[in-house]
């Protein structure tokens, strides 16, 4: 599992708004580059391995007078991690996403001008627009999870995407698997 | 009926930054299975007919066989070039025809027009009864061709089986080629595609309004489902559904004044009734579960629709005003996508049966069940506004394509497209 690659629209157009050196500073980051300078606890690409409190990406920025918004597309920070992923048929967050969904409620929590769209997704088995009802499922059951995690309600929106988005098109569970997929994207993003 | 109608034009509408020719391939007919008893027919190539030309190569009654024939019910004969070739004015000789193995015969004739337009002229006759079964005059531009033969050959087929043609309908799909998707109109035989809509980003569910004269469909050019309602003469869109959450699955109430749609502003996905323009909103459903899909039967009074209240997706029907939910089908545990018959008497659906979707078809009368295909990745079937034939969307050797299949799972056609995948049909109404 890796994180979803987004629409070419970039996330930090919020951040360059604000602070134009947070707009540098996430471009000239190169994904291969910063795997290498990760922190222990935030350089596995499953999300279960973003365990360790610590590394809250919050505090970096805040720090170093960068915008928070920037950690979004930090690939150091488990903010950048976007993604959860759902069993045949079912719609309960996974334990191992537990850290990732509160880092991403924090993240809301602490900047409130954020906004995150939640898009739901599902494999491409059966009906397309019952799919649109399992994708709009797994979307709302991630951002109840957010809001009891002290995220707005006002600052999310859940949708579905169905069966229409898969990440992977290939017949089989293992893309299957892919595609029952929640994915957070925040202002700019969408 | 007014032969002079001009064929309706459709607008191009383009989402996204790109330009486009107006080009679109057509689909491609293939008659995979026919009738067990086919009406033998004679159309005897009406003199004149040359100087209308042809289309994609068939003659004006070229067209009218290949309609008749994809049908499933009749059975072109070969005549042989007579002399002096017979008119509907020509005096019929029965024992001829019976002869030559035809239950019936028509009989025609092209005159051109001093304004440049012409003159058509045929009569049907029943072989078998040796009597005459009437017969139309039309005036029509060359253009007009096809819509001319279509009509030629409903005529023939109310005629000689009791029950309206569909040749003149149209059918609505959606193309994906790469990432792009278009919404296209065809005529029913998959001939005279037009582009209605194209996006980079998917569409799906179009459904015709009752007239036939706007589709509403699902668009995720706003990265979340949206529903749009499409004029198409003019191309003009409007946005019908866009609440906060998913807007989806939407159904015109038969006298077009309504629509259906699974909205999930207020949490989960839950039936809503609204006018077609958003306005007027009032809720349908009140469950914990996914309740999508929703069709109206024909009388307006009951809303059919999928939902997984009982733990796995079932269909369902309530009263279009409102009331509580009665399950409709019990075998297997996934049944979605209802789709009730012109008559309200059947129920059409995509039924999970041993890993495949299939399309079955319940007596609502005696509840007995039929799976009517044999492919296993069916989805979104539509009746034919005459109830005999239901198109559907299958996946054959990894592509997508239409095909249709008779009541009676005797007669199959498939349309495919020259390239990319076909999905989501929905066949249009009788055209006035």
């Amino acid at each position: 599992m890796r994180a979803m690659i987004f629409s070419p629209v970039l996330p930090a157009l919020a951040a360059c708004a604000v602070l134009l050196a947070a707009c540098a500073t996430s471009s000239d980051t190169q994904p291969g580059a910063a795997v290498e300078e990760q922190k222990p606890g935030a350089s596995t690409a499953q999300p279960g391995g973003a365990e360790s409190r610590p590394v809250a990406p919050g505090g970096v920025g805040a720090a170093a007078g960068v915008s928070p918004f920037a950690a979004l597309k930090d690939p150091s920070s488990p903010l950048s991690k976007r993604s959860v992923y759902f069993d045949y048929d079912k719609f309960e967050i996974q334990d191992q996403y537990r850290p990732l969904v509160e880092a991403h409620a924090r993240f809301l929590r602490d900047n409130p001008t954020a906004k995150m769209l939640i898009q739901g997704n599902a494999d491409e088995r059966g009906s397309r627009e019952y799919n649109v009802g399992l994708g709009q499922r797994r979307s709302e059951s991630l951002r109840k999870m957010l809001t009891l995690l002290g995220a707005k309600d006002s600052q999310i929106e859940s949708v579905s995407l169905g069966e229409e988005k898969p990440s992977c098109t290939e017949h089989n569970e293992d893309c299957w698997a892919k595609n029952r997929r929640d994915d957070m994207l925040y202002n700019g993003e969408f | 009926m007014n032969p002079e109608d001009p064929l309706l034009r459709l607008a191009l509408l383009f989402v996204g930054l790109f330009v486009s020719a107006a080009a679109t391939a057509q689909l491609s007919i293939e008659i995979t299975g026919a009738g067990a008893q086919r009406i033998p027919i004679a159309i005897v190539p009406f003199p004149g007919q040359e100087a209308l030309g042809s289309s994609d190569g068939q003659s004006l009654t070229g067209i009218v066989r290949a309609d008749l024939e994809r049908s499933g019910q009749f059975r072109g004969l070969e005549v042989p070039p007579l002399s002096p070739a017979p008119t509907e004015a020509s005096v019929v000789s029965y024992p001829e025809w019976k002869a030559r193995l035809a239950d019936a015969v028509v009989l025609g004739s092209v005159a051109a027009r001093a304004d440049g337009r012409f003159e058509v002229r045929f009569r049907l006759f029943d072989v078998v009864k040796q009597v005459p079964l009437g017969g139309i005059a039309y005036t029509m531009a060359r253009e007009q061709i096809r819509a001319t033969a279509h009509r030629i050959a409903d005529f023939v087929y109310e005629k000689l089986t009791g029950e309206k043609g569909v040749f003149s309908t149209r059918i609505a799909y959606v193309v994906k080629r790469g990432a792009r998707y278009e919404l296209q109109i065809a005529d029913a035989d998959g001939a005279n595609a037009q582009t209605a809509l194209a996006s980079f980003e998917p569409i799906i569910s179009p459904v015709w309004s009752p007239r036939g004269r706007r589709l509403a469909y699902v668009s995720f050019e706003a990265k979340k489902p949206v529903v749009y309602v499409h004029t198409i003469a003019d191309g003009k869109r409007q946005v019908a559904a866009n609440f906060k959450g998913s807007n989806s699955a939407p159904a015109w109430s038969p006298d077009g004044r309504k629509l259906a749609v699974s909205l999930s502003r207020e949490g989960g996905s839950q039936l809503f009734l609204m006018n077609p323009d958003g306005s007027g909103l009032k809720r349908l459903t009140s469950s914990s579960a996914i309740d999508t899909e929703p069709r109206f039967s024909p009388d307006g009074q009951w809303i059919y629709f999928t939902s997984d209240r009982g733990g796995s997706p079932q269909i369902y029907r309530m009263p279009a005003a409102g009331g509580d939910p009665q399950r409709v089908t019990f075998e297997g545990n996934y049944n979605v996508t209802p789709r009730i018959s012109p008559d309200g008497k059947t129920l059409a659906y995509i039924a999970r049966h041993q890993g495949k979707f299939q399309v079955a078809l319940l007596d609502l009368s005696n509840r007995q069940v039929t799976i009517l295909t044999d492919s296993d990745r069916d989805e979104s079937p539509s009746f034919s506004p005459n109830g005999r034939m239901i198109l559907l969307a299958t996946v054959i050797n990894g592509r997508g394509v239409l095909s249709a299949v008779s009541i009676d799972g005797r007669v199959k056609q498939r349309l495919t497209a020259t390239s990319g995948d076909v999905r989501e049909p929905a066949w249009g109404p009788f055209v006035d």
